[in-house]
C-alpha cells in the first residue's frame, strides 16, 4: 500500500476504453510523472485522481481512503492547470484563498496561509493585482501558490509549464523541483516533455494508447527501457534502433549488423542470456551518447567496439557534434565531442559502448536478454 | 463592431475612392431621410405639412404635436396620448427582459459546463424555437392565456415574451460560455465551490459583455414587438407599438401627420437611445444571433 | 475529449452530493418545460386544429385535409403566396446586393467608417411599425416624395406605387430593404474583417486586379456570411406582418396580402380558425425548410467544440 493507490483502474467513454487496467502505487512524498504523447490517457488519469472524471472500474485511494465517490473538493488535493485557470475577476490574493474560503476557513487563518505561501513563492507584491495584469511566469507562480495554500495531501500538475517560453520553462522546472524537496509532498505531474519527466520525477510512468508502458525510476526508464516505444520516446535525440541478428562467437553473443553496402559487422553484447538465441532477428538499441569518437569514449566501459563508417550528416550543436551514419538502411546518430571533426562523405572511426546496448524483440517490441 | 479589427489591404485609385465615397454618402442620406423628415415635420403645425414641402424646415416651429402625441391624442376611445401605453411597454419590457436574461444565463451555464446526455438535443430544440413564425402559436396561446385568466393583461404579455425570449438568451450565453475555459470551473470545483457558487462567483462576474448584448437584444425585440401585443394585450395592456399603429391608422377626423410623426419618434426613442449608447453591443447581438449555432 | 466539468456520478455517497448531481438538470428544467409546452406543444395543437372544423372557437371534429384543400382553393391565399414570392426574392436579393456593396466600400479605409456604419444600421433598432409609418407617408403621392418633386418643379414626376395594385408590393420591398440592408452590411463587413490580409497581399503580388480580387477570392470566402444573411432574411420575410399592417394594411385590395396577414385575418376576424391554423402550419414548414438544415449544419460543425 502506497500513499496514493491507483488499483486496476480503467476508463471508458461509451464502448471505447481509453485507459486499460492501470496499476500504480505512489509512496508518500514521491514525485510521480505521467509522460506520453498526446492522447495517451495521462490527463484522463490525472483527472480521475482529481475526481473530475468518473472511474469506470477499479479504485483510487488517497491516504488509505477510497475516493472513487468523493467530491473533488473533499479529496484533499490541489491542482495546477495547464492554463493556470486563475479566476479573472478576482485578485491574486482572492484567487489563492478562494478554496480556503469555500472550506470555511476563518479569515485570519486564510490571511496567514496566504502570507506564508506568498513569501515562499516571492509573489507578495502581486497579491492585489488581477490575473490579467500578470506575465506568464507570474501567473504560473500564482497557480502554484493557490495549490500550496490548500496544504493538500497530494499535488496534481497538468502540464503546468507548457504555456511558458523555453527559458522560463527551465527556470520554473528547477523551482518546482526545489519546492518538492522542501515540502516533500506527494505529487503527480503530467507532461508530454520527456526532459521534464526525467529531471523532476522520483518515478516515471510512461504511457501510450491507454497503457502504462513502463513504471520506474528515471534511470531505469532511460537505461533499461521496457520496449521500443519507451526507448524512442524518452531521450533526445532518441535511441538508435537498428535491425540486427544474434550470432554466437566464442560462446559470447554478438549482434550482427549490416553497414551500408553489404559489409557486416559483429558487435559484442553484454547480455550472456542472449547466447541461447543464436540466429534470432532482434532490434539493437544504442543511445547516441553511447556512440562517440575515439577520445570521447567512456573510459570505464568494458565492451567497446569500433566501427569505421562513412559519415552522412554532421550537425554541430555547440556542446556536442552530432554525426549520422547508416546501418541496415536506417540513420544512426552519434554524439561526438564538440571538437571532433567528421566530414560528410569521409570514413570516421566511431566507438560503440556496448555496455549500454539493449536488445528488443522485433515482434513484441519488448526488451529481451536481461 | 466586435470583429472590426483590421481593414483590407486592398488599395484603390483616386477616382475609385471618390466614387466609393459618393455612393456611401448617398446611402447614408437614404437611411437618414425618413427619420430626418419625420423629425422636421413633427415640429410643424399641420397646415405647413399638408400645404407645403416636406423637405422645408419649419417656418413656425412648435412642440404642440409632441405634447399632443404624448398626452392628448385620441387612441382608441380615450384621448390619453401615448403616455399610458409607454408606461405599459416599460412595465412589460423590464420584467420580461430580466427574467429571460437570467434564465438564459443559467441555461447557457448548464449547457456548456454541466453537460448531460442529450444536451445537444435540448439546445437544438431551443435554437429552432428562436425562428418559428409566431403565427403557429397564436391560437393555442390565446386559449391558454384565457384559461389562465391572463388574457389582455400585462402579466400575460410578460409570460409570452419570456417564453419566446429564452431561446435567444440561451443561445447568447451558451456561445459565450462555450469559449469560457472549463479548467476554471474545474479549479473552482476542487476549491470546493458548488453549482450555484461557481455560477455566482466565477461565471457571472465575467458575463458582463454578453449580458449587455442579451439585454439589449431582448429589450429591442420586446419593445418593438407588435404581433403579440396586438393579439394578446387587449385595451388595457396595449404596448407602445400597437398604440402607435392605432393612432396612425385611425380613420376618424383629420390626419394629424405631425402628431403621428412625433408619436412614431416617441415609440422609437427608447430603442434608438439604446442603439446610440451601446451600438457596439447591439451589433454584436445581431451577429451572435446569426453566425454561430 | 469532452469538456464536461463534472462526471454525473461524483459523490453519490451523500444526499447533498446527489442533489448537486441533479441540480444542473433541475435548473434547466423550467426552460425545457416551457419550451416543450409553449413551442412544441403549441405547434402540435395548431397542427391538430388545422385538421378540424374549428371556426370561431376550437372544435374537435376531424375534417382531414379539408382545410388545406380549402386554403389552396382560396384566391386570397394564392395571392398571398405569390406576393410572398415576389417580396421575399426581391427583399433578399436587394438587401444582399446593397449590404455587400456597402460592406466592401466601407472596408476601403474610409475615414468616417464608424459614423457611416452607425447610420446604415440604425433602422434595425426601429420597430417595423415606425418604419411603416415613416414610409407610408414618404410614399404617399399627395404629400410625400412625389409632391416634393412637384414643388421642386418636376411636374411630370410620378411615384404612386403605394396606391397602385400592381406596384404596391414593391413599396414593401423598399421599406423592408431600408430596414435590414444595414444589418446585412454588418454581417458582410464582419466577414470581410475575418479574411486574412496576407491572402489579399498574396493575391495582389500574383497580379490580381481589385475587381478579380473580390470576384475570385474575397466574395467566395464570404460564403458563410451569404448563407447566414439568406437564412435570416428568408425567415424574416416569411414572418413579415407588422410592416404590412403599418405600411399598406394588406391593400390596396389584396395587393400586399402576405401569409402572415392572411393567417391573422382568417383566424381572428373571419373566424375560420381551421383554415388559419392550416396557413400557419404552411408558414412553419416554410421557415423550417430554411432553418432546420442551417441549424443542423451549425450543430454538426460545432460537434467537436
Amino acid at each position: 500500500m502506497g500513499f496514493l493507490d491507483i488499483d486496476n483502474v480503467t476508463k471508458s467513454y461509451g464502448t471505447v476504453e481509453v485507459l486499460h487496467r492501470v496499476d500504480i502505487s505512489v509512496g508518500e512524498g514521491e514525485f510521480l510523472v505521467l509522460v506520453g504523447p498526446s492522447g495517451c490517457g495521462k490527463s484522463t488519469l490525472l483527472n480521475m485522481i482529481a475526481g473530475l472524471e468518473d472511474i469506470t472500474s477499479g479504485t483510487i485511494s488517497i491516504n488509505g481512503r477510497v475516493v472513487n465517490e468523493v467530491h473533488p473538493s473533499r479529496r484533499n488535493i490541489a491542482m495546477v492547470f495547464q492554463s493556470y485557470a486563475l479566476y479573472p475577476n478576482m485578485t491574486v490574493g482572492q484567487n489563492m484563498t478562494f478554496g480556503l474560503e469555500m472550506h470555511g476557513v476563518p479569515k485570519a487563518e486564510r490571511e496567514r496561509a496566504l502570507k506564508d505561501v506568498a513569501q515562499l513563492l516571492q509573489i507578495g507584491h502581486l497579491l492585489d493585482r488581477k490575473p490579467g495584469q500578470l506575465s506568464g511566469g507570474q501567473r504560473q507562480r500564482v497557480a502554484m501558490g493557490r495549490a500550496l495554500v490548500r496544504d493538500p495531501d497530494v499535488f496534481l500538475f497538468d502540464e503546468p509549464l507548457s504555456n511558458l517560453d523555453a527559458k522560463l520553462r527551465v527556470d520554473m522546472r528547477t523551482e518546482i523541483k526545489k519546492l518538492h524537496h522542501r515540502l516533500g509532498r506527494t505529487t503527480v505531474y503530467v507532461t508530454h516533455d520527456q526532459i521534464e519527466a526525467l529531471t523532476l520525477s522520483t518515478r516515471i510512468a510512461v504511457m501510450n494508447k491507454g497503457h502504462v508502458q513502463q513504471l520506474g525510476t528515471p534511470r531505469e526508464i532511460y537505461d533499461r527501457p521496457a520496449n521500443t516505444f519507451v526507448a524512442s520516446f524518452m531521450g533526445n535525440p532518441s535511441m538508435n534502433l537498428m535491425p540486427a541478428r544474434i550470432v554466437v562467437r566464442d560462446g559470447a553473443p554478438h549482434a550482427q549488423v549490416t553497414l551500408d553496402g553489404a559489409s557486416q559487422k559483429l558487435l559484442r553484447l553484454g547480455q550472456p542470456a542472449l547466447a541461447a538465441q543464436d540466429g534470432r532477428e532482434v532490434i539493437l538499441g544504442l543511445r547516441p551518447e553511447a556512440i562517440t569518437d575515439e577520445g570521447g569514449a567512456d573510459s570505464s566501459a568494458q565492451l567497446v567496439e569500433q566501427v569505421d563508417h562513412v559519415v552522412s550528416v554532421v550537425e554541430p550543436a555547440g556542446a556536442d557534434t552530432f554525426a549520422a551514419f547508416t546501418v541496415g538502411g536506417r540513420d544512426v546518430v552519434a554524439r561526438l565531442r564538440a571538437n571532433s571533426q567528421p566530414r560528410v562523405g569521409a570514413q570516421f572511426p566511431f566507438r560503440l559502448n556496448m555496455d549500454k546496448a539493449v536488445v528488443f524483440d522485433p515482434r513484441t517490441e519488448a526488451r529481451i536478454g536481461d | 463592431m466586435s470583429v472590426a479589427t483590421q481593414t483590407t489591404a486592398v488599395r484603390t485609385g483616386r477616382i475609385g475612392r471618390a466614387l466609393i465615397v459618393t455612393v456611401l454618402i448617398f446611402f447614408a442620406l437614404f437611411y437618414l431621410l425618413p427619420l430626418g423628415v419625420m423629425l422636421i415635420n413633427s415640429l410643424k403645425p399641420l397646415p405647413e405639412i399638408t400645404g407645403g414641402n416636406m423637405m422645408a424646415l419649419p417656418r413656425e416651429p412648435t412642440l404642440d404635436p409632441w405634447r399632443s402625441a404624448w398626452s392628448t391624442a385620441q387612441i382608441g376611445v380615450q384621448a390619453t396620448g401615448l403616455k399610458p401605453y409607454f408606461l405599459n411597454s416599460i412595465l412589460m419590457v423590464v420584467p420580461a427582459v430580466a427574467i429571460s436574461t437570467m434564465l438564459g444565463a443559467l441555461n447557457g451555464y448548464v449547457l456548456t459546463k454541466w453537460r448531460f446526455p442529450g444536451h445537444r438535443w435540448v439546445f437544438g430544440l431551443l435554437l429552432f424555437s428562436c425562428f418559428i413564425p409566431f403565427q403557429i402559436v397564436l391560437i393555442p396561446m390565446a386559449r391558454l392565456l384565457g384559461l389562465m385568466g391572463l388574457a389582455g393583461s400585462l402579466p400575460g404579455l410578460i409570460l409570452v415574451h419570456v417564453v419566446y425570449g429564452i431561446g435567444f438568451s440561451t443561445l447568447y450565453f451558451r456561445n459565450y460560455y462555450a469559449a469560457f475555459p472549463t479548467e476554471l470551473v474545474r479549479a473552482a470545483m476542487i476549491d470546493g465551490a458548488g453549482f450555484f457558487r461557481i455560477f455566482w462567483r466565477i461565471m457571472l462576474p465575467v458575463s458582463g459583455p454578453i449580458a449587455v448584448v442579451c439585454i439589449i437584444w431582448q429589450f429591442t425585440n420586446i419593445w418593438n414587438d407588435f404581433l403579440f401585443g396586438v393579439s394578446f394585450a387587449g385595451l388595457d395592456a396595449m404596448p407602445m407599438t400597437v398604440a402607435l399603429n392605432n393612432l396612425v391608422q385611425s380613420s376618424t377626423g383629420v390626419r394629424e401627420y405631425n402628431v403621428h410623426f412625433a408619436a412614431a419618434i416617441l415609440a422609437a426613442l427608447p430603442t434608438l437611445l439604446v442603439y446610440i449608447v451601446a451600438g457596439r453591443y447591439f451589433v454584436r447581438g445581431l451577429m451572435a444571433g446569426s453566425v454561430k449555432g | 475529449m469532452s469538456a464536461e466539468a463534472m462526471p454525473a456520478a461524483t459523490s453519490r455517497a451523500d444526499l447533498r452530493g446527489r442533489l448537486q448531481d441533479w441540480l444542473p438538470r433541475l435548473v434547466l428544467s423550467p426552460s425545457v418545460a416551457a419550451m416543450l409546452v409553449f413551442v412544441y406543444g403549441f405547434i402540435a395543437y395548431s397542427v391538430f386544429l388545422s385538421f378540424t372544423g374549428s371556426k370561431m372557437l376550437p372544435s374537435y371534429d376531424w375534417v382531414g385535409f379539408d382545410n388545406y384543400r380549402r386554403l389552396f382553393g382560396l384566391s386570397a391565399w394564392t395571392t398571398a403566396l405569390v406576393n410572398l414570392g415576389i417580396f421575399a426574392s426581391l427583399y433578399i436579393l436587394i438587401s444582399i446586393a446593397i449590404g455587400l456593396m456597402l460592406a466592401i466600400f466601407l472596408d476601403q479605409k474610409i475615414r468616417a467608417e464608424g459614423t457611416l456604419r452607425a447610420i446604415y444600421l440604425y433602422p434595425m433598432a426601429l420597430s417595423f411599425i415606425v418604419t411603416g409609418t415613416a414610409w407610408k407617408w414618404l410614399l404617399d403621392p399627395g404629400i410625400g416624395i412625389e409632391n416634393t418633386m412637384h414643388l421642386w418643379g418636376w411636374e411630370s414626376f410620378r411615384f404612386d406605387w403605394i396606391k397602385d395594385r400592381d406596384m404596391a408590393i414593391y413599396t414593401l420591398v423598399i421599406a423592408a430593404v431600408w430596414q435590414s440592408s444595414g444589418f446585412v452590411m454588418a454581417m458582410f463587413l464582419a466577414g470581410l474583417r475575418g479574411i486574412d490580409n496576407e491572402i489579399l497581399k498574396a493575391a495582389q503580388i500574383d497580379g490580381a486586379s481589385n475587381l478579380s480580387l473580390y470576384r475570385r477570392i474575397v466574395i467566395p470566402m464570404l460564403r458563410p456570411a451569404f448563407l447566414s444573411a439568406f437564412v435570416i432574411l428568408a425567415h424574416l420575410a416569411i414572418k413579415s406582418y407588422d410592416l404590412v399592417i403599418a405600411l399598406t394594411g394588406g391593400g390596396p385590395g389584396r395587393a400586399t396580402e402576405l401569409p402572415a396577414t392572411f393567417m391573422y385575418s382568417y383566424t381572428f376576424t373571419r373566424n375560420q380558425m381551421g383554415v388559419g391554423a392550416a396557413s400557419a402550419v404552411i408558414m412553419l414548414m416554410g421557415v423550417a425548410s430554411v432553418i432546420v438544415p442551417y441549424i443542423y449544419a451549425e450543430m454538426r460543425q460545432g460537434e467537436d467544440r
